[in-house]
């Protein structure tokens, strides 16, 4: 265990940035998100949540393929090159890297994402503890600990110093890159760091969320049930939810014509949006019952069929304070448990 | 609220109305959601504070095409969103019963959040009821105490009025809100200099994440297909292309609702970013005034709009190149 005082950070973050590409909290006209380090930015490590989650460090919302170009009566293929640079995610939340896991089963399975692999072997996460969780924060549900971020490094902010401790051999390689700046700490201001969390954690409204009923095998039993006909109607179908949730991870292929060539790219697709999964025979989901439907299926059924039974959630309750309309994950969970309770 | 209960309780007994759209109470002290109600029995979730910031009048589109009546509760501002829609014929005029509920301003949960106030238990003060002029908030980490005009949506601060356009019946009082002056801000951005606009649009733009959460809930961005969802347009819906959002989509869609816009101010408060996107409708509805004469979209449902009139006064297009 190390650990450096609040206001040699600047110093850290300039190390870092020094071998490594560095992702971290950024205020941005009153907002923060993940952004690159720059001297000038206002890191803004003292949020709780950004308002994306940081998932877009490996998986970015929009990212180029490969673009085809004219040569002569020859068309040119030019393939986007793979992530080739270490570079460090600094203040992910324990919810965060356990989204990282969702994302990992699907992108690192076979046929593995290429794109994606190369971000996450050249990537490093060094998360932060959640000082202060907060009531929309529901991640214990979905087996997180908000005091033990499971990440390369789990770092700790205790008053006027973080506490740093590297887990994996990732983390072990930048703690040496870095070692200069850190000192040698014991534990005890740790583990009164996670007791305390532990504690905030239990007086949380969410956190004893139940998921009864919810797994791989409640298919037809939740696909059928007429609740969903009710549950959707608030929903305005825009793509809020699926765009700062770290686990969701449906994206579309487009072609841009550049005008003279083609560039074929992928964005981030919204289960919500009207073309999502869209096909040469038209659209398989034509309500939005359907859609809405969709989003909570896959998280809390159909992933979990296909992943030992893992749900694609992990309480990071981005949704639950951002949607327009006040719907949300937890709500869906509710409506479901109350019918249950009342039948 | 119990007044407003009792009523609707009453239209759905008599069978004026076949249902009640309303906001449903949430599971936290400030996310009661827009919800329908069909039953006097359902109505026990019914509730309406400081928190039911959502403009009910584009769920009338869809209500519209429902068989029987739906009573329908509008704020002030949400009824010139209503007779708009009126206007241009996507809501049934005949399908609705518009109960004209009080307002004392909206929250913006943000705005506290933003006051440091985190992990909330109950607040106190956001019912329609209360007189009290702050809120207090019960939080894991102790009592907070914030102004409820610190807490209110920005559009709150410029109110256009008490005064429902357009309703069946009127319950509950409104309060004036106003404490600041709607063009202010477009002012002080029309006096930077071009490259001084540019950044600050930009700086706030780069935020967006497409989610096109603004156009969504837009009572004037009522078509029936968006021209950004087709898949034959190559910047579509969701592709984030930093260049796109900074420079076109949200002026396109400015430029789209000018003339229709109400005000109503639902694009900003629900921009999960935070983005102060009423700044260029506003500037649009500045600019109609000033070109055009005071005009203010949603005041009526008969007059003829500025921008598909033609008077010999109106202003010439060498306007865009005296203005600079």
């Amino acid at each position: 265990m190390y650990k450096i005082a609040k206001e040699n950070l600047s110093a850290l973050f300039r190390l870092i940035a020094e071998s490594s590409e560095l992702y971290l909290p950024v205020k941005t006209a009153g907002q923060v998100n993940f952004a690159a380090w720059s001297e000038e930015a206002e890191v803004a490590l003292d949020i709780l949540k950004s308002v994306k989650s940081p998932k877009d460090a490996f998986f970015p919302q929009s990212e180029g393929l490969y673009t085809v170009k004219r040569e002569g009566k020859k068309m040119k293929v030019e393939p986007e090159e793979l992530k080739n640079k270490d570079f460090v995610v600094f203040g992910m939340k324990a919810c965060d890297v356990k989204g990282l896991e969702v994302l990992d089963n699907v992108f690192l399975a076979d046929p593995i994402d290429t794109f994606y692999a190369a971000r996450r072997e050249h990537g490093t996460v060094v998360a932060l503890a959640c000082h202060e969780p907060e009531e929309s924060c529901f991640c214990k549900v979905f087996g997180v600990d908000a005091a033990n971020p499971a990440a390369d490094v789990a770092a700790w902010m205790i008053g006027e110093d973080l506490y740093w401790n590297a887990l994996t051999e990732k983390g072990e390689a930048l703690t040496e890159k870095v070692k200069a700046l850190l000192t040698d700490a014991d534990e005890t201001a740790v583990e009164a760091e996670k007791e305390a969390i532990h504690n905030i954690v239990e007086k949380l409204p969410y956190m004893n969320l139940s998921l009864e009923g919810w797994n791989g095998d409640a298919l037809s039993e939740k696909f059928d049930d007429k609740l969903w006909e009710e549950l959707y109607k608030p929903c305005l179908a825009c793509g809020t939810c699926t765009f700062v949730c770290p686990t969701c991870q449906c994206y579309d292929i487009k072609d841009y014509d550049t005008g003279n060539s083609v560039s074929r790219y992928r964005c981030w697709d919204s289960c919500m949006y009207s073309d999502f999964t869209m096909m040469a025979h038209g659209n398989n989901r034509t309500s939005q019952m359907q859609r809405f439907r969709q989003r909570f299926m896959h998280k809390l059924v159909y992933y979990p069929a296909n992943n030992d039974g893992m749900y694609s959630c992990v309480g990071c309750g981005r949704c639950v304070e951002k949607c327009p309309a006040s719907l949300n994950i937890v709500k869906v969970i509710k409506a479901f448990q109350k019918q249950g309770g009342e039948k | 609220m119990q007044e407003l209960i009792n009523r609707a309780k009453e239209l759905l007994e008599n069978g004026t109305v076949a249902r009640v759209l309303g906001w449903k109470a949430g599971d936290l002290p400030y996310n009661p959601e827009p919800a329908y109600f069909e039953s006097a029995e359902s109505l026990k979730d019914f509730v309406y504070n400081g928190f039911c910031g959502a403009n009910l009048s584009k769920y009338m589109i869809e209500a519209s095409k429902l068989e029987g009546k739906t009573l329908v509760c509008l704020k002030p501002c949400d009824t010139y969103s209503f007779n708009q829609l009126i206007k241009e014929h996507r809501v049934d005029r005949e399908k609705a019963y518009i109960i004209g509920v009080g307002c004392k301003g909206k929250l913006d949960i943000e705005k506290i959040r933003n006051q440091g106030v985190k992990g909330i238990e109950s607040i106190q003060g956001a019912e329609i009821t209360d007189a009290a002029d702050e809120l207090k908030i019960q939080t894991i980490y102790g009592e907070k105490t914030v102004a409820y005009a610190d807490a209110m949506l920005e559009r709150c601060h410029v109110c256009k009025g008490k005064e429902h356009k357009i309703f069946d019946e009127e319950i509950g009082e409104s309060k004036e809100t106003k404490d600041g002056e709607r063009f202010d801000e477009v002012s002080r951005i029309e006096k930077m200099s071009p490259a001084e606009k540019f950044a600050f649009f930009q700086k706030e733009l780069s935020k967006c994440i497409r989610c096109n959460a603004c156009r969504n809930v837009c009572p004037a961005c009522s078509c029936r297909k968006c021209v950004f969802d087709s898949n034959k347009f190559d910047s579509s819906q969701k592709a984030n292309v930093d260049s796109f959002e900074e420079k076109m989509f949200h002026i396109i869609r400015a430029f789209h609702v000018a003339g229709r816009c109400t005000d109503c101010g639902e694009c900003s408060r629900v921009c999960p970013q935070g983005i102060p996107l009423h700044l260029f409708n506003r500037k649009f509805i500045k600019d109609i005034d000033e070109l055009y004469g005071e005009y203010q979209a949603g005041d009526d449902t008969d007059s003829k709009a500025p921008l598909t009139n033609y008077t010999f006064e109106d202003a010439e297009p060498s306007i865009v190149g005296k203005r600079g």
